[in-house]
């Protein structure tokens, strides 16, 4: 038995850096620390996809690497316009080299951000962002408000290693020195905790976020006694908790994202944290799903200009979410093969556009069978980013770590090398086209 | 019992979560096939704990079991993200990109119908 310290885990977007576990027989046997019960559930494991495979005659028939390889070379090439989608629970270096596959055969290359904070990338190129990292949460705030977010059930550890429960340098106290303030449209795990809970009418956010922001602002006969189901006694207390504090931060989640206003609830949520700035220091931050959801934006801005939903079919960046969006397109009829790697488009979006997906050529490039399994037609199994390869990810505050090599595999290969020698073959078969 | 008119929306929940690896088990299966709704709302359709309830909305049907949470309002129904929620999802993202996955009118009512298996649920694309 080895225990292995500092440990990263590659679950969601709070990369959890201090795991200890014990390694037994290059089997993970225990999570000792560190480790929230969702984190921990994906460091025991979960059952693989033993081997590629290749849809024959409607059966998942089993093939080797390269067979598999060539056939996902052959689906791309021969598309028009091809979707890659996926890139969040991976690492920058399967990301980047997606990117390039995407450029060179014309795709259309988009992630999870799109069903997820896509409305909050849309919101800070409208109106920029006042944040910070998650050390300074820890170390300075003393109100900290969830909005549209239950991170004791998502996010399970947030609060304990970053926010409200956690102790830091001038926060030594830890959650006795802080106020907590949530909001949501239902009562939750999170709530429960909370010093403060507003509970907004579903799709009201928009408005809550108005009247505080006229409050704070000095506007408070504006407000009426009742906005979006919160009263105004409440919306004057919460506003006066603003006032107070001397740093604060928003995390918002799902809740406001997903919602009828989408990127305009996240803009009129950067604008209240701008009134916040009239009595003290403000920050607001979006509660990043997967590991690696925001190092994709990153990677695709570094490479293309856009951080999603970048339409690679002109010759140039075409950057246009509502049209270049996965769901958009499939919904649309409007991509010709998918290139679906470290996500479950399956599972996650609406049926309405899994129709199209269920009908074109789908490679699936994952660890794990999931629903999205049962529209490949090319399944390509890869190692497990942070327990079976290294590689570059970026927490949900863009803080860049580096994921560990836990375990060996003699088998499975990691998604960058994976992507790589798809491209090769991508090239290869260009190459015979043209002799 | 007739249906009811409610306000559908779906999010992540802990169970969901520790299963994204293991979605084809059961216990994924009796975590995200709910729906979860309040105890007052349960009465008036005439639902106990584990009956199947049908809910529709304009683009898609879909059989889940009821579960009680009198954590949401009246009239505010919560099916964990994942492929049962998803059938009753729009595809058209009104020009934002993103699908409106909360706030969508939906229909409850009992239902004598099952609960479809995930892979199943899938297949039904392919018709």
């Amino acid at each position: 038995m080895v225990e292995i310290t500092d440990v990263v885990c590659s679950l969601c977007g709070c990369v959890c850096d201090d795991i200890v576990l014990e390694v037994e027989n290059n089997e993970v046997v225990k999570v000792k620390r560190g480790a929230c019960s969702v984190g921990k559930s994906k460091l025991l494991g979960h059952e693989r996809i033993k081997s590629p495979m290749i849809r024959e005659n409607g059966e998942l028939k089993e093939c080797s690497y390269d067979e598999a390889i060539k056939k996902a070379a052959e689906i791309l090439y021969k598309s028009r316009r091809p979707l890659l989608y996926g890139w969040s629970s991976t690492v920058c270096e399967a990301d980047s080299a997606g990117i390039e596959l995407a450029e060179d055969i014309g795709g259309v290359v988009d992630n999870t951000a799109t069903v997820c904070h896509g409305p909050s990338v849309l919101a800070i190129q409208d109106v920029g962002i006042p944040s910070c990292t998650l050390g300074e949460v820890k170390n300075r705030a003393d109100l900290i408000i969830y909005w549209g977010a239950n991170p004791a059930q998502a996010h399970a550890n947030h609060m304990k290693r970053y926010s409200y429960v956690s102790k830091g340098y001038w926060t030594a106290e830890g959650k006795k020195g802080k106020k907590l303030v949530v909001v949501d449209v239902r009562k939750t795990m999170t709530s429960k905790m909370a010093d403060v809970f507003i509970q907004v009418e579903q799709g009201k956010d928009y408005q809550v976020f108005s009247a505080l922001r006229a409050i704070l602002r000095g506007h408070e006969d504006v407000v009426p006694d009742k906005v979006g189901g919160v009263s105004k006694e409440q919306l004057l207390e919460v506003a006066n908790m603003v006032k107070e504090a001397k740093f604060g931060i928003t995390f918002f989640g799902m809740g406001v994202t997903h919602t009828g206003a989408r990127h305009n609830n996240i803009v009129n949520a950067i604008q209240f944290t701008r009134a916040g700035h009239l009595y003290g220091k403000w920050s607001i931050m979006p509660m990043r799903g997967h590991f690696n959801v925001t190092g994709f934006n990153q990677v695709c801005t570094w490479q293309t200009g856009f951080p999603f939903s970048v339409d690679l079919s002109r010759g140039y960046a075409w950057y246009n979410p509502g049209e270049t969006s996965s769901t958009d397109l499939l919904y649309r009829e409007d991509c010709d093969s998918a290139l679906i790697i470290a996500s479950d488009p399956g599972a996650h979006f609406p049926g309405a556009a899994l129709r199209h997906l269920a009908k074109i050529p789908v490679i699936q490039i994952d660890p794990f069978a999931n629903p999205t399994t049962e529209f490949a037609d090319v399944v390509i199994p890869a190692a497990i980013s942070g327990i079976e390869c290294e590689g570059g990810v970026y927490r949900m505050d863009n803080i860049p770590i580096r994921l560990r090599k836990i375990l060996e595999t003699d088998y499975y290969v990691p998604d960058a090398e994976i992507v790589e020698r798809i491209h090769a073959e991508v090239r290869a078969l260009r190459e015979k086209e043209g002799e | 019992m007739e249906g009811m008119n409610v306000n559908l929306i779906s999010g992540r929940t802990t169970v969901q979560g520790q299963n994204l690896d293991s979605k084809l088990t059961e216990k994924y299966f009796d975590e995200v096939a709910v729906c979860n709704l309040n105890g007052s709302d349960m009465e008036k359709l005439g639902v106990a704990p584990d009956d199947n309830v049908k809910v529709t909305t304009a683009y898609g049907a879909v059989v889940v079991k009821a579960k009680q949470d009198d954590g949401n309002p009246e009239g505010l129904i919560f099916i964990p993200m994942g492929p049962w929620a998803n059938v009753l999802v729009s595809g058209y993202t009104e020009g934002a990109g993103m699908p409106r996955f909360k706030g969508i009118a939906a229909e409850i009512g009992k239902t004598a119908e099952t609960v479809l298996p995930v892979k199943e649920l899938m297949r039904t694309y392919m018709e």
